[in-house]
């Protein structure tokens, strides 16, 4: 059992990762202090059926998204996707590439990626449906492992892996249509 | 019909491309993957490209903690424990 003491020294490095993760989901700043602050709240209170030494960081994690769930999805400040087209794997990469090497001996698919900025990027992980936003965003932004993931969102790791694998490629069209709309890639780069 | 062991083609492995990036394959799956990619540059091409995807996500998603939400949730948490059992 932790004490609560303790909690706070343990526990406060973690913010700026739980803050980047509740904006992503709630994608609004109010909103997403607010579900930090509550986070942090329960999580304290809850301290004493930690288990020191175990995984702290997916344990405020499982915190931050039912809280996220329970309390701030049913905001809805911003219209919600439902759907998304499903495209082929190596979607983006294959738009990207082109035939010859870009410049300065990288790749000109790597080249391209480069000019994607931290707009772009958390503009087009909020762009997608819910349930793949929060894979995608604990995958590829947080590091876990689906066996993590699935104990964070309560789901079983068969759909965690599906939830990736389609968000992933939902976000690369996302991406590779703001890179077309703002003039970042050409129109077809790829073959 | 299944491919000799240990011999796995290029569809097979764009399939198995994201369980190798993230570490989840069985050791046997892997060494199976790694071999491939020994031999197969479009398919090492593909996979360094999404796997530097995942890198500029990573560090394209960042943000900066106001400093006033830190100061705001280090007194709620001394106001709760001052409140708390002694």
């Amino acid at each position: 059992m932790a004490d609560q003491a303790l909690f706070a020294d343990l526990a406060m490095e973690y913010m700026p990762a739980l803050y980047t993760a509740a904006l992503r989901m709630t994608r609004n700043a109010a909103d997403a202090e607010d579900l930090v602050q509550e986070t942090y709240l329960r999580a304290y209170r809850g301290f004493n059926t930690f288990e020191l030494g175990t995984n702290l960081k997916a344990w405020l994690y499982r915190i931050l998204t039912n809280t996220y769930i329970n309390s701030y999805r049913a905001k809805k400040r911003r219209p919600e996707v439902t759907d998304v087209e499903d495209v082929e794997d190596l979607y983006l990469y294959r738009h990207l590439a082109g035939d010859g090497a870009g410049t300065q001996g990288r790749s000109a698919e790597d080249e391209a990626l480069e000019r994607f900025t931290d707009t772009d990027v958390k503009e087009a992980i909020e762009s997608l449906p819910e349930n793949f936003r929060i894979a995608v965003l604990l995958a590829d932004v947080e590091g876990f492992s689906y066996k993590e993931i699935a104990e964070i969102t309560g789901v079983p790791i068969g759909t965690v892996m599906s939830r990736i694998h389609r968000g992933r490629k939902a976000l690369q069209k996302a991406l590779l249509d703001r890179g077309r709309t703002l003039g970042l890639v050409g129109a077809d780069e790829g073959r | 019909m299944e491919p000799p062991a240990g011999f796995v083609e290029c569809d097979e492995s764009i399939e198995r491309l994201y369980a190798y990036l993230d570490g989840e394959l069985t050791e046997e799956r892997r060494v199976e993957i790694t071999r491939h990619l020994d031999l197969c540059g479009p398919c090492v091409r593909a996979y360094g490209f999404e796997s530097e995807l995942r890198k500029v996500i990573a560090s394209r998603c960042k943000d900066r903690v106001p400093e006033s939400l830190v100061s705001r949730v280090a007194a709620a948490l001394a106001a709760e424990q001052a409140h708390g059992k002694g």
